[in-house]
């Protein structure tokens, strides 16, 4: 989609009055607001619940909310959550099915009207993920009907990078701070003013009803060089080699030994990764054994329950678990679906207890194959 | 015939049978399904076995809890044991690390009255056990999956992760990597919803051990958010001491 309208300016009223129209729309907007201590996802009321003044703070297992002096409100990295927490969510229930008293069984599927969704404050990183979960959830022969019913329906306005954390990568993975197509609107946040960028006919009539000014050429030179600056800023890096390649020969290293030793198989990293999609479904029954509904829920490749098959676990040692997600996630992923499974939005470094940065992991792999930092190409056209 | 259940209990609190008195919503349906056959926290009328299910609180003590142990199960088809005591030994356990004549000493004014092992043990040390379920004190919807698993002959779809995933899937703040707060979590069987962390407390285990554990790659978190050596063996010396050292071992 290309833009509709050139791009706008709107100030703090102007983005008071981009909230208060989508709720005036009907939508529930979801965007990053503070709880218990982080920038998390949730419903905001208005404007006014976004992160004004808050950073943070991030490292390899490590996340601290810190204050701002310039009160930005888009100027934190990717949090615990993702967008897939509202398209894909943790739990939901497919079907449920009842006895009849003549013996048989009625089936009712579950197909509830999504919520009209407005993600307000999408990162490029996750932009990209919402993609390749598109592609992976709604692209194939098995389309899930559910997340297209949410996605479908879900209003995107982007907001640009322009603070990078310590464990993004993004750049390093082919994509970078500045959004790529797929939004509705696009914000860059310059000194408490939104440059907007119309990409979608909805997002030009939402832009057409709100107090906005046209873009001026010093907030698009300021918005261009902080997202441009952002570019540089990136805390970490996948080496510059073919990871899709490495990975694939890469199953009898030594380093998967090194990692699981470290890798406490908790899960958190697939949890939190905007990408990983992998579910589980349960039949449960009640007590009288006459009503049963089938549950859809996350899953893990690490846990041991994940590649249970007649006898025990496939992969039953943590060795096997992480090569199979890192190898998936940058490798098998290609073959599968057309792209690597990384975004480099760095949660899974920042939210691993024990701080395993899959960067660091990559590098090791390539150390140990041979094919150590300078031996390839540049990062950015392995997509 | 409706089946029969009967509810035992060695030595513990009686915190975990009570949680099936907790099940007010589920007790009519539950009455409707099965037997309460022998149950001596609801009811002083009791029926012979066998017992179609034995749900089994507490740990063995004494001699008299390994003997009568042996005769539930022997009176049991399916024996499901309930709680950190009786899957783990519980907090009772740590007497395993003590001189229990110590103790006795110390703690009763005639201890030669009194008449206990060494060592507290799972039911599971003891005798065959069809299922255990894992908590200090047990999940009420968990106690009600088992036995409404064990009324459809299904398996219960109690998960062996961590306690992680019920953090993610309810949207909790992970305590340790945003406040640096110990927590069991990573290491510990998921089943109670994850409440502690979602009360900015970390977990302290008292499900035990999860079906995938690398207790040791834990310990250097546990020490850089404040813990010294003897604030690790507290934290992991609860309800589950035994089952974690193991962990810790292997």
């Amino acid at each position: 989609m290309t833009d509709t309208q050139g791009p706008a300016v709107l100030d703090r009223d102007g983005l008071n009055a981009l909230v208060a129209e989508l709720v005036a729309q009907g939508r529930t907007v979801i965007g990053p607001t503070v709880r218990d201590g982080a920038v998390v996802l949730a419903e905001l009321e208005s404007a006014d619940d976004l992160p004004f003044g808050w950073g943070v703070e991030l490292d390899a297992g490590r996340y601290r909310l810190v204050r701002r002096t310039d009160g930005a409100a888009f100027a934190h990295s990717a949090g615990p959550q993702s967008w897939k927490n509202f398209l894909h969510p943790a739990r939901q229930r497919l079907w449920s099915a009842d006895r009849t008293p003549s013996g048989g069984v009625d089936f009712t599927a579950d197909e509830p009207a999504a919520p009209s969704y407005a993600f307000l404050g999408v990162r490029p990183c996750d932009l990209r993920a919402i993609a390749i979960q598109d592609r992976v959830l709604t692209g194939g022969r098995y389309e899930d009907t559910g997340y297209a019913r949410r996605r479908t329906g879900a209003f995107l306005i982007a907001a640009e990078c322009t603070e990078p954390g310590a464990t993004c990568f993004c750049v390093s993975t082919g994509g970078g701070p500045a959004a790529d197509p797929g939004y509705d609107l696009a914000l860059t946040e310059v000194d408490g003013r939104f440059l907007v960028r119309v990409g979608s006919e909805a997002g030009g009539e939402l832009l057409a009803r709100l107090p906005h000014s046209a873009a001026d050429e010093g907030t698009e030179r300021a918005a261009h060089a902080a997202v441009d600056a952002a570019r540089d800023r990136m805390g970490r890096a996948l080496p510059p080699v073919d990871v899709r390649a490495l990975l694939a020969g890469s199953a009898d290293a030594e380093r998967w030994d090194d990692v699981a030793e470290r890798c406490l198989t908790c899960g958190n990293c697939t949890m939190v990764c905007p990408t990983c999609f992998c579910v589980t479904t349960e039949e449960v029954t009640d007590l009288t054994g006459d009503h049963t509904e089938r549950w859809q829920r996350w899953d893990s490749c690490f846990d041991l329950d994940f590649s249970y098959l007649h006898g025990g676990p496939v992969r039953a040692s943590a060795r096997s678990r992480y090569r199979q997600w890192l190898t998936h996630k940058l490798s098998t992923w290609h073959d599968q679906f057309d792209s690597s499974g990384c975004v480099g939005c760095g949660r899974c470094i920042s939210w691993c207890p024990v701080g395993i940065d899959i960067t660091e992991e990559v590098t090791a792999l390539a150390a140990e194959a041979g094919t150590g930092p300078t031996a390839s190409a540049d990062p950015r056209t392995e997509s | 015939m409706a089946p029969t259940l009967a509810v035992f209990k060695l030595a513990s609190c009686d915190g975990c049978q009570l949680t099936l008195l907790d099940c007010e919503d589920e007790l009519l349906a539950l009455a409707g399904e099965v037997e309460i056959a022998h149950f001596l926290e609801a009811s002083s009328a009791v029926a012979p076995g066998p017992y179609d299910l034995s749900l089994v609180e507490g740990s063995v003590t004494t001699a008299e809890d390994a003997e009568r142990v042996r005769a539930i199960r022997a009176n049991s088809r399916h024996l499901v044991t309930i709680g950190a005591c009786a899957t783990a030994g519980g907090i009772q356990a740590l007497r395993n690390y003590a001189d229990v004549d110590e103790y006795r000493r110390v703690v009763y004014a005639h201890p030669e009255y009194i008449s206990t092992l060494a060592t507290s043990t799972p039911v599971s040390a003891h005798v065959g056990v069809d299922f255990e379920l894992r908590g200090c004190p047990i999940d009420r919807r968990q106690l009600i999956e088992v036995i409404t698993a064990f009324l459809a002959g299904r398996k219960p779809d109690v998960p062996n992760h961590s306690v992680c995933f019920e953090c993610k899937r309810r949207g909790t703040v992970c305590v340790t990597v945003a406040h640096g707060t110990p927590c069991l979590g990573p290491v510990t069987h998921a089943g109670c919803g994850a409440l502690c962390p979602a009360y900015r407390r970390g977990c302290f285990g008292c499900f035990g051990p999860s079906g995938s554990v690398n207790l040791p790659a834990l310990i250097p978190v546990l020490r850089r958010d404040g813990m010294d050596d003897a604030a690790v063996e507290r934290f992991l010396h609860t309800f589950n001491a035994p089952a974690f050292d193991e962990e810790l071992r292997s």
